[in-house]
């Protein structure tokens, strides 16, 4: 350990003003003065790659051997590093980066979503603000939403006779479910006191909606946004499976069908990363949108 | 002889099922202009239900109330409330909260910028323009109260209804608002209307005090005068006869006459 300099050090005479100054513009090192950002980032990082590490290596060992049904993280790497390499390459109407079949499959996902999104939160004010709306629609929201996404496939190719549309309609139909019942809650919850305030202001019905309604609600509606972005992403990869056409979904399908067992499991990965992100996305402008929201 | 404010004959029977409560039973009040009138009483007295009737928040079930001789039986801003628990929009901040109120109430009489005067106007009034950018999440128990307050003087009410304001708050707080309160009623003039189970607070506060007895079947027990000068001033009331006197009849009638009883 070093000893801090001081003016005492200096040799007689040496010491002016100049030095003076020169101690005091002294900044610490940026080791020291981020010391316990440095730290919090490898408190959070360590851990998961830790655990990361050695998942690998006992996946390594268990299919090292030539016989293995399935392929080792090493073979994968060597298989189709291309793949985690080169995102965005393209070289053919199906020879293209993994980058570009997720970006595909979330276009799909933005506009099933968004229309769920619209839908879900106008349906889900009306259910939440109407006795009658409740009682004679929540039944049928709580046996609609247990439907697989997949079964509504069949029903919506035979509807829009065109894959493209059966895929985003599947997105809108798994995804609304959540978006309605915490919409609906949300409303249903807010607070008496709100409705006090606004009945003596004598708000009408629209600046009722976007002054209380919407912010009271909106950690609920964040809530339902939040579960219909993660099942919208579940199902996009089924139904492209089935639908064929470019997407993270169908790569799969496809290298299924051509026994590319290591890039299915690159495939994955892409989809978890894409899943994970779409998620903290959503609960980031929850969280910007409802700030305050919840103190009291 | 009518008055400024009259609640005439309410009833409030409140029905779930076969199961009938008769909360409020013939309550005549009459407060006049300029007046500071306490409603005291035990908890579940009704006082509360009878303020949300004035409010027009609750509907009588028989009888009403009158403002200058208009029935009134919708809630307004006329009529402005401070509730208990502040009731502040908590995405709004305090100047948020507060200008709502002004836009609302004098979005058609106002100019813009006569709106942010007035708006900046009330916070001052309460010394709360220094933290006008602060969410309620951000301030003090206290500090939402004033806010509070800021925003139902700002609607410039006939009368205004203070739902126990300060019963949320710490003795010290309390007695501060209280000043506050007593301070802004002096100046403005306004008719005020209070609930509170704070004698201390009624005689010090008021000009009438209103005494309940206790539910159900509530009714107006008894009122008194309260014929202390203004500026009234907390310390010197402390050792004066006129105010240690009604508040002996305050506690007489609280403590003796109609003594809290468990519900049954």
């Amino acid at each position: 350990m070093t000893m801090p300099l001081t003016k005492d050090d200096c040799p007689a005479g040496f010491y002016d003003e100049e030095i003076e100054e020169a101690f005091r513009r002294r900044r610490p090192p940026l080791l020291i003065k981020y010391k316990d950002n440095i730290r919090a980032f490898f408190a959070a990082s360590v851990p998961p790659l830790v655990t990361l590490a050695l998942i690998l290596l006992t996946w390594q060992l268990l299919c090292v051997g030539p016989t293995s049904a399935l392929p080792s993280p090493l073979r994968i790497w060597s298989e189709a590093n291309d793949l985690i390499l080169h995102p965005f390459y393209e070289a053919g109407s199906q020879d293209m980066g993994l980058g570009w079949r997720v970006l595909t499959s979330l276009k799909r996902v933005a506009v099933g979503f968004g229309f769920a999104s619209v839908a879900g939160i106008l349906l889900g004010s009306f259910v939440g603000q109407s006795q009658w709306a409740t009682r004679g629609l929540d039944p049928i929201f709580q046996v609609l939403r247990t439907v697989p996404p997949l079964a509504w496939l069949p029903i919506s190719l035979a509807a829009f006779r065109d894959s493209q549309p059966s895929a985003i309609f599947v997105i809108f139909i798994t995804s609304i479910w959540p978006i309605i019942i915490n919409t609906a809650v949300g409303i249903r919850n807010i607070p008496q006191d709100y409705r006090n305030v606004a009945a003596v202001l004598r708000l009408n019905q629209i600046e009722f909606f976007w002054k209380i309604m919407v912010p009271s609600a909106a950690p609920y509606i964040f809530t339902g946004l939040r579960i219909g972005v993660g099942l919208s992403w579940l199902a996009i990869v089924a139904a492209e499976m089935l639908t064929g056409g470019v997407g993270i979904g169908f790569f799969i399908w496809d290298a299924w069908n051509s026994s590319r067992l290591s890039d299915i499991f690159v495939a994955l990965i892409y989809i978890g990363v894409t899943g994970f992100i779409l998620d903290r996305l959503v609960a980031f402008v929850g969280s910007l949108a409802t700030r305050g929201a919840q103190a009291n | 002889m009518s008055s400024y404010l009259s609640i005439e004959n309410v009833d409030m029977v409140f029905a779930r099922g076969a199961n009938v409560t008769k909360v409020l039973d013939n309550v005549c009040l009459r407060v006049e202009k300029g007046q500071f009138v306490s409603i005291i009483g035990h908890s579940g007295c009704g006082k509360s239900t009878l303020l949300n009737i004035v409010a027009g928040l609750v509907k009588a079930t028989s009888g009403g109330v009158l403002l200058e001789d208009r029935e009134v039986n919708a809630p307004g801003p006329d009529r402005a409330v401070v509730f208990q628990n502040h009731s502040l929009l908590p995405w709004l901040s305090a100047y948020e909260n507060v200008r709502l109120a002004v836009d609302k109430v004098f979005g058609k009489t106002m100019t813009r910028a006569r709106r942010h005067e007035w708006t900046m106007h009330n916070l001052e009034l309460v010394q709360m323009a220094h933290a006008k950018d602060k969410r309620p999440g951000e301030i003090s128990g206290g500090m939402k109260q004033r806010v509070g307050i800021a925003r139902a003087l700002a609607m410039q009410p006939k009368v205004l209804l203070l739902d126990e304001p300060f019963g949320a708050l710490d003795a010290l707080t309390r007695a501060h608002l209280q000043d506050v309160v007593m301070r802004l009623q002096e100046r403005l003039g306004n008719t005020v209307m209070m609930i509170t189970h704070d004698v201390d607070e009624a005689v010090l506060l008021s000009d009438r005090i209103v005494m309940m007895t206790n539910g159900p079947q509530a009714t107006i027990g008894e009122t008194l005068d309260v014929p202390l000068k203004r500026p009234r001033d907390r310390i010197a009331l402390a050792t004066d006869a006129a105010y240690l006197e009604c508040r002996r009849r305050v506690l007489q009638f609280l403590y003796e006459r109609h003594r809290y009883v468990e519900a049954a």
